[in-house]
């Protein structure tokens, strides 16, 4: 069994974010990039499936600029077999990677799409769900658990972490899942599969030889800060409270 | 407001659980009764502020890494900051000699950096050695204090040892199921290494060695498991001194007290006596009379990673100090816009780069086996522990009253750092190094 994960190279999530003054995105030049953690997470799932003998293949595939490949070897250092760069300088929207993703899926086969369930730049959330919905695949997101049975072949048991609490479903191979924080804690590459790493192949692929073109649906206008925290009100009553609560502050 | 949206609410905290729960996977994994939990003071607060700003420091040198000592020094960092740093301060203030987080440091590779792949070594450079220890020791100087120790001893193993001796001691030591400990010192030979008095003398018709005398201030002393014992077999000087493994549990070796100690806490010192230990022949390592300059070829090693230790602790203190100034106000202003802070902060970090510069270049003068790597070693050990120990003492200065608080972390690091112009040869023996190789390459 062959199991693809996807990952995105993202502003490390310790780093203090600043907005670019012409608000038109956020900083990053010289800011410390690091892989997705959910994509971490993801990645660390399909290891244990391979180590547990239910995969034979992790396959690790990014996109975007040149640095990508600085992720996709910390993932082959992690454990990945091999790595697929899809190289491109434009802006990528979660529609355009689940498009990208199809494609990639479709010529690679995979049992399982493996993805982190959003990115922290963006918190978008969407990708893995586009995906499966591209590909006709079913889909379990914010998985906290997953489980394969020796018996059971051809399928895998997801628990997912939804608003009313916890759903478990299973889902017929082949299928996508994105991934919660709670499923696993992501292990170290060590220093000798760093080395090792320098060894397995990341094959550079362009969008086109995919057969998808790039569009811009998404435009963005403006980044800002959120507005600065206000010194707080006492209110004279209770009816001010209501007040307040209803036309300043919107919430009921 | 609806449950919906108050959950969703809720996941957008995923980045502080993040934090949280990144901290400390091998403590974790390694758990038992014994190990401390994260403290969950005020330092913790400066840590993870102080790991934001470094991930911003990191830019300084990254021109002159290659992309591999890059991911090493990323790994080491990520461990330094989640295995190290939460801990590192109850670990000192209970003196707790953290044995299972060394153990998952060397599951990563840091057992042994410079040990042939065969015996579950890492098979690294210095230049790639220097890197991993200044990152380990930005989270935790002490803890990574011992861990060069011990990759020390490895090194000598691996350079001086019998493919015997090799497969049998370093399978153990690279895992670090098995702790070395280096014995030069004795308490009437410190700088004077070579007028050392521990005796290793054959008796008529057998060929072991009988070991008598006392090592005095052994990192690891009373827990290591093998002891790298230098002793005399011949005539006094350097030239008759040899090297030998001694095991925890040969009868004869006992240890002193526990030393109690300004720093370095985290880390059981010791004396280390030998009553006549009967060890057999095959435990010496190298040739007869080969042993001191074994121990001084090691050193050159160990000066480059005490440096790196001093660095790493410089460049965290600096950064905390910096994020300090930036938030203090007095006289209506952050003490950083003020210029005589300014201008103390660019010497400091000029220093750290100084440093840096330096043991980098020891490293790859070592790596070279240049004639000058000695001499090297010796100017980054002596510029770097100076340095770096000004850097640390004046960004707890930069803190005010707060820096001597345990709560502000800085304190620590200049306790630990203090040593460090001391051990592995003092700075002024290591002038006497630096002139003795000039006057050398003169005649």
């Amino acid at each position: 069994m062959k199991i693809m994960v996807a990952v995105k190279r993202v502003i490390d999530y310790a780093v203090k974010i600043r907005v670019k003054p012409d608000k038109s995105g956020v900083e990053t030049a010289n800011v410390k990039m690091s892989m997705n953690p959910f994509c971490e997470i993801a990645l660390e799932e399909a290891l244990r499936l391979r180590e547990a003998g239910h995969a034979s293949e992790v396959l690790v595939v990014s996109m975007g600029g040149a640095q990508c490949s600085d992720t996709l070897r910390t993932a082959l250092a992690m454990g990945a077999d091999r790595a697929i760069h899809v190289s491109t300088s434009h802006s990528l929207f979660p529609l355009t990677v689940a498009k990208l993703l199809q494609a990639l899926a479709t010529s690679e086969k995979p049992n399982i799409l493996l993805l982190g369930k959003q990115a922290i730049d963006d918190d978008a959330n969407q990708t893995g769900q586009m995906v499966a919905g591209l590909l006709q695949w079913p889909q379990g997101t914010f998985a906290s658990k997953v489980q394969m049975d020796k018996e059971a072949v051809g399928s895998v048991t997801v628990e997912r972490e939804v608003d009313g609490g916890l759903e478990t479903v299973k889902l017929q191979l082949p299928a996508v899942i994105t991934t919660d924080l709670r499923l696993n804690q992501p292990r170290y590459a060590s220093l000798p599969n760093i080395m090792k790493a320098k060894k397995k192949t990341i094959t550079q692929i362009t969008p086109e030889q995919l057969g998808v073109q790039i569009t811009s649906d998404l435009e963005i206008l403006e980044v800002f800060e959120p507005p600065k925290r206000k010194a707080g009100v006492i209110v004279a009553s209770v009816d001010e409270l209501l007040d307040k609560l209803k036309n300043e502050a919107h919430v009921i | 407001m609806s449950t919906a949206r108050a959950l969703r609410i809720f996941r957008r905290s995923d980045a502080g659980l993040l934090k949280r729960l990144h901290q400390g996977a091998a403590h974790r994994l390694f758990s038992s009764s014994e190990s401390p939990s994260a403290s969950a003071s005020a330092s913790t607060h400066t840590t993870i502020n102080a790991a934001a700003a470094n991930s911003k420091s990191r830019t300084w040198d990254e021109h002159r890494l290659s992309s591999d000592q890059l991911q090493f020094r990323d790994l080491a960092s990520e461990f330094a900051q989640r295995e190290l740093m939460p801990f590192a301060a109850e670990w000192d203030e209970r003196k707790y000699f953290p044995v299972e987080v060394l153990r998952s440091a060397a599951k990563l590779g840091f057992g042994g950096v410079f040990c042939g792949h065969d015996v579950g070594g890492s098979q690294l450079t210095r230049a790639d050695g220097v890197v991993i220890f200044e990152a380990l020791a930005y989270g935790d100087v002490s803890a990574t204090a011992f861990l060069t120790i011990h990759n020390m001893c490895a090194a000598i193993i691996e350079n001086y040892g019998t493919e015997e001796q090799r497969q049998l001691l370093l399978p153990g030591l690279t895992s670090m199921e098995v702790l070395a400990s280096y014995c030069l010192t004795e308490p009437s030979s410190g700088s004077d290494a070579a007028s050392l008095q521990t005796t290793a003398h054959q008796e008529e018709g057998s060929t072991d060695y009988i070991l008598n005398g006392e090592k005095a201030f052994i990192s690891g002393g009373g827990v290591s498991d093998i002891y790298l014992v230098m002793a005399r077999t011949g005539d006094p000087g350097p030239k008759g001194i040899s090297c030998f493994f001694v095991e925890k549990d040969t009868q004869g070796l006992s240890f002193g007290r526990q030393e109690a100690k300004l720093g370095w806490r985290n880390q059981p010192t010791a004396s280390v006596i030998l009553e006549n230990v009967r060890i057999p022949e095959r435990n010496m390592i190298g040739r007869e009379g080969q042993g001191f300059s074994i121990a001084m070829a090691a050193l050159d090693g160990g000066r480059i990673n005490i440096a790196s230790c001093s660095i790493g602790g410089a460049q965290f203190c600096l950064d905390a100090a910096q994020e300090y100034v930036s938030s203090r106000k007095q006289f209506g202003k952050a003490i950083i816009d003020f210029q005589n802070t300014q201008f103390k902060l660019a010497d400091m970090l000029t220093s750290v780069q100084a440093s840096r510069s330096l043991v980098a270049n020891a490293a790859t003068a070592l790596d070279s086996k240049s004639p000058w790597a000695t001499a090297s070693a010796a100017m980054a050990k002596r510029f770097a522990t100076d340095a770096c120990y000004n850097v640390c003492n004046d960004a707890l200065q930069l803190h005010g009253g707060y820096g001597y608080l345990k709560d502000y972390t800085v304190e620590r690091y200049v306790r630990d750092l203090r040593v460090h112009t001391i051990l592995e040869g003092t700075n002024e023996i290591m002038r006497m190094v630096i002139s003795r190789h000039m006057t050398k390459s003169q005649s």
